[in-house]
């Protein structure tokens, strides 16, 4: 074949992949809101639907407010303070957002005490997750501001107040509302947690569609549903897009290095120990409870993971089984499918690359549970495969396929053309090139993408939920959510458990990642 | 009158600033002139009252500031770099201390302020359109804007090229004087501080080593750091009280009869027949040439003459007798330092 025609076989791959499994399932739920008796008509209809679309409104306004009073503090003492253990806590913070969505539920359950399920719990747990999302974005822009922008101000008669308000603040906005939109998005599209903390008192979209199309039947009010969620997921994106666009001023940043110091004033060193209590509460006594709590009878729940389980109809053993099985083939399914995307779109240049960018981006807006429900309504033809084994690592490639491209399009698109110019004026040939200089680079963002990849397929539970029809197709999270549903102490420990174990299984990938990230700092 | 009585700031076991004391009268321009790390940076902060000293006293008008928080404190700064508010225009920049303080007739006050740095015209400009000299004079305005009875400046030319620099020195000079500003003006360029300012007080790893007028600092360096900062030949030598035994073999020198650790000025090498050398290299200075001359022996010398002088061409070197400053003991009397190294 000819170098052209390489190229477009490489980027067919990722195009029929999305177009089958993605696409594809997303018209037949669209066509399914709208035959079968009208599930708009159902929607609109329903008060207690409209509650539905009401309450996860508004809870993902209170949640993204309530980060953003956690995150700020944090962002502040981590960004712009030295002290010894800085590095810790930065890695603590970070440890809820690569956390399961069912151990962090399951984490409130074992602090809140079985049954203490309310709104409380599930607002804590937002926070829980996404004060990451706030540090990491906010505290990233805050590190690299100029402290003499706020001295300025001070000098020429600002308080502190006044200069936080009438500087940094304004300085900040930009990263402010891309944390707050990504939170918006992430507690607006909340299952697991609302799933399993919420009781179904209280419910989001997410849930409903889950119910109605699981538990009642419902398929065109599952589908209608489904729209209306896409439909707010783009509309959010494409705000925060065209924001991220209209950035405000170019600030010239500084080396974190040199804008950090050490605690001063007595008010510095309070606000620190503040912090400190802050993270220790929110994020540390949660998932310290879980793992206390599995342990109430030493190991036994452990050593009892092994035995069949009625609720099951599997032994817990093999639902970890499955869910190692179901992450090593997402992950090598998405690597291929994912480096094919990626190579398309960093050599690529122009409108059609960008546009195949954000088209690979999709899976990543669209909710987990719509992509569960549309595998589940779709895939009968042309073959059947919705009882088939490969159904959920397919799911779960969807998902995780985003993932490697945004890991590994930078990487490659980082490989300096210098460099390149330079092999060649050392005598390297075209292949020679890539083999010694770009495969290099490349190879690494596949390793950490393949990472991201199976943490990714571990932790997923929206899309499983639908798939795992045949129950020995059980995985971690789905037999934790189910082993919650149960009555018994028994029951309850096996789940603390197996959350337990999944949160080990996800923080070794995690750590596995980062260690190549640290490694790859050319 | 700025008074700085014993000041120390330690970060935790190393000293940025060491019992420095240091007046500045109203209306006198004092320049801080030292080397990168020397500390005046962190003396303007604390004088700023961004800085919390470890000890000593910062007094203005006879009132101790170290209670008076830093908005408060009727000094302005202008800092390296300028720090000028990238989010804000060149008029918003220039307000925002007007706006902050609630003063009257801000427009006014603006609009004034940016006709006395030239920049009238570029209110709506956003910061980030403005060439270097353009934000250097933004931050300057910005900093007269609240007409501060104290105004620090650190570095305020750093970042620009030669030109500009002579250009709004002088602009800047002449400000000072229109508005009989007290100012304390930071740099590490000796030119810098000699053309702008009454006072020179030059500054080594902290502590204040010297301060006079230019002329005095030039004529008599108290210390070999100071010598060696404004770019002397410091050198050991034994004087009989007419000439000198140096390095460069025996010399006039009216120096007091003994051995001394001495600074020979520039001023005081012309053209003459005291000392043989070599011509090995040149550069032409404007009007002169700067020669290098390597006699016999000792480190070479700079000396000016009028015409191109030839590489590898002899040259005859005079010493002025009283071109000698005496900067403390001979080296080879120290025993402790010898002891050290």
């Amino acid at each position: 074949m000819t170098r052209r025609r390489w190229q477009w076989a490489i980027a067919a791959l990722p195009a029929l992949f999305l177009a089958w499994f993605f696409a594809y399932p997303l018209i037949r739920i669209l066509e399914r809101s709208l035959r079968d008796g009208n599930g708009f008509a159902d929607v609109f209809g329903d008060g207690g639907v409209m509650g539905v679309i009401w309450f996860t409104a508004w809870q993902a306004a209170v949640s993204t407010l309530l980060t953003l009073l956690a995150g700020l503090p944090v962002a502040y003492v981590l960004s712009r303070f030295r002290f010894p253990g800085r590095a810790l806590l930065r890695a603590i913070v970070t440890v809820p957002f690569v956390t399961p969505t069912v151990v962090a539920a399951t984490a409130f359950v074992a602090l809140l005490g079985d049954g203490a399920t309310s709104l409380v719990a599930i607002l804590l747990a937002h926070v829980f997750f996404n004060i990451a999302v706030v540090v990491r974005t906010v505290g990233g822009l805050w590190e690299h501001l100029d402290p003499r922008l706020d001295e300025a101000a001070r000098t020429l008669g600002a308080t502190r107040l006044g200069a936080f308000r009438r500087i940094t603040l304004p300085l900040l906005r930009p990263a402010i509302a891309a944390a707050a939109a990504i939170v918006f998005l992430f507690t607006f599209t909340s299952f697991g947690v609302v799933l399993i903390l919420g009781d179904l008192r209280w419910v989001t979209i997410e849930v409903e569609i889950w119910r109605q199309a699981t538990g009642l039947f419902n398929l065109p009010l599952a589908a209608a549903l489904s729209i209306i969620q896409i439909a707010t997921v783009g509309a959010a994106l494409f705000v925060y897009s065209r924001y991220q666009e209209r950035r405000s001023a170019e600030i010239s940043l500084l080396p974190g290095s040199l804008t950090a110091r050490a605690p001063r004033t007595w008010g510095e060193k309070l606000l620190l120990a503040g912090v400190i209590a802050e993270i220790v509460v929110l994020l540390v006594v949660p998932l310290g409870t879980l793992v206390a709590r599995s342990l109430t009878d030493g190991i036994d729940a452990y050593a009892s993971l092994a035995e069949p389980s009625g609720v099951l109809a599997v032994s817990p053993g093999r639902a970890i089984a499955n869910s190692l099985a179901f992450g090593l083939t997402a992950t090598a399914l998405a690597l291929v499918i994912g480096m094919a995307a990626a190579v398309t779109v960093a050599r690529g240049r122009g409108g059609l690359s960008q546009w195949f960018d954000s088209l690979l981006m999709l899976p990543l807006g669209t909710s987990a549970v719509t992509i569960g429900f549309g595998l589940l309504i779709s895939m009968d033809r042309p073959i059947d495969i919705r009882a088939s084994w490969w159904i959920v690592p397919l799911a779960h490639t969807l998902v995780a396929v985003p993932f490697i491209v945004r890991t590994a399009v930078p990487v490659i698109r980082s490989v300096p053309p210098r460099l390149r110019e330079a092999a060649a004026t050392l005598g390297a040939a075209p292949r020679t090139v890539w083999r010694r200089v770009d495969a290099p680079f490349v190879a690494r963002a596949a390793a950490i993408g393949a990472g991201f990849a199976f943490a990714v397929s571990l932790g997923e539970f929206g899309a499983t939920t639908f798939l795992v029809r045949p129950l020995e197709n059980q995985t971690i999270p789905t037999a934790i959510f189910r082993l919650l549903g149960q009555p018994g102490s028994a029951n309850f420990a096996k789940a603390m458990a197996l959350a337990t174990i999944l949160m080990l299984l996800a923080a070794g990938a995690v750590m596995a990642i980062d260690r190549l990230r640290s490694a790859g700092d050319f | 009158m700025l008074r700085l009585g014993d000041l120390t700031i330690r970060y935790g076991t190393s000293v940025a600033v060491d019992s420095v004391d240091l007046q500045v009268a109203t209306g006198e321009v004092v320049a801080l002139l030292g080397p990168s790390g020397s500390g005046k940076t962190t003396l303007l902060r604390a004088i700023a009252g961004l800085e919390r000293p470890s000890s000593g006293t910062i007094m203005w008008r006879d009132a101790d500031m170290s209670a008076v928080p830093v908005h408060r404190r009727p000094f302005g700064m202008m800092f390296q770099d300028y720090a000028l508010f990238p989010h804000l225009s060149v008029a918003r920049n220039v307000a925002f201390g007007l706006e902050v303080t609630g003063a009257d007739d801000v427009g006014e006050h603006v609009a004034e302020s940016l006709r006395l740095v030239g920049l009238d015209g570029l209110e709506d400009r956003p910061i980030t359109e403005l060439s270097g000299g353009e934000q250097q004079r933004v931050a300057f305005a910005r900093t007269l804007a609240t007409r501060p009875e104290l105004i620090m400046l650190d570095e305020p030319l750093g970042a620009l090229d030669r030109e500009l620099r002579t250009r709004l020195l002088g602009e800047m000079s002449d400000v000072f004087r229109r508005l009989g500003q007290t100012v304390i003006y930071v740099t590490h360029d000796q030119e810098e501080a000699f053309a702008v300012a009454d006072t020179v007080a030059v500054l080594e790893d902290g502590r204040l080593i010297q301060s006079g007028s230019p002329d005095a600092l030039w004529t008599a360096p108290k210390t070999e750091f100071v010598a060696r900062f404004l770019g002397f030949p410091v050198v050991d030598i034994t004087a009989d009280g007419a000439h000198a035994e140096t390095p460069w073999g025996a010399l006039p020198c009216t120096l007091p009869t003994g051995r001394h650790r001495a600074a020979l000025l520039p001023d005081a090498i012309a053209i003459g027949d005291d000392l043989a050398g070599t011509v090995v290299a040149r550069s032409f200075v404007g009007g002169r040439w700067r020669a290098t001359a390597q006699p016999q022996s000792g480190t070479a010398l700079e000396v000016m003459v009028r015409n191109r002088p030839e590489i590898g061409s002899d040259i005859g070197i005079s010493i002025d007798p009283d071109g000698w400053a005496s900067v403390g003991q001979s080296r080879d009397d120290d025993t402790t330092e010898e002891v050290q190294a």
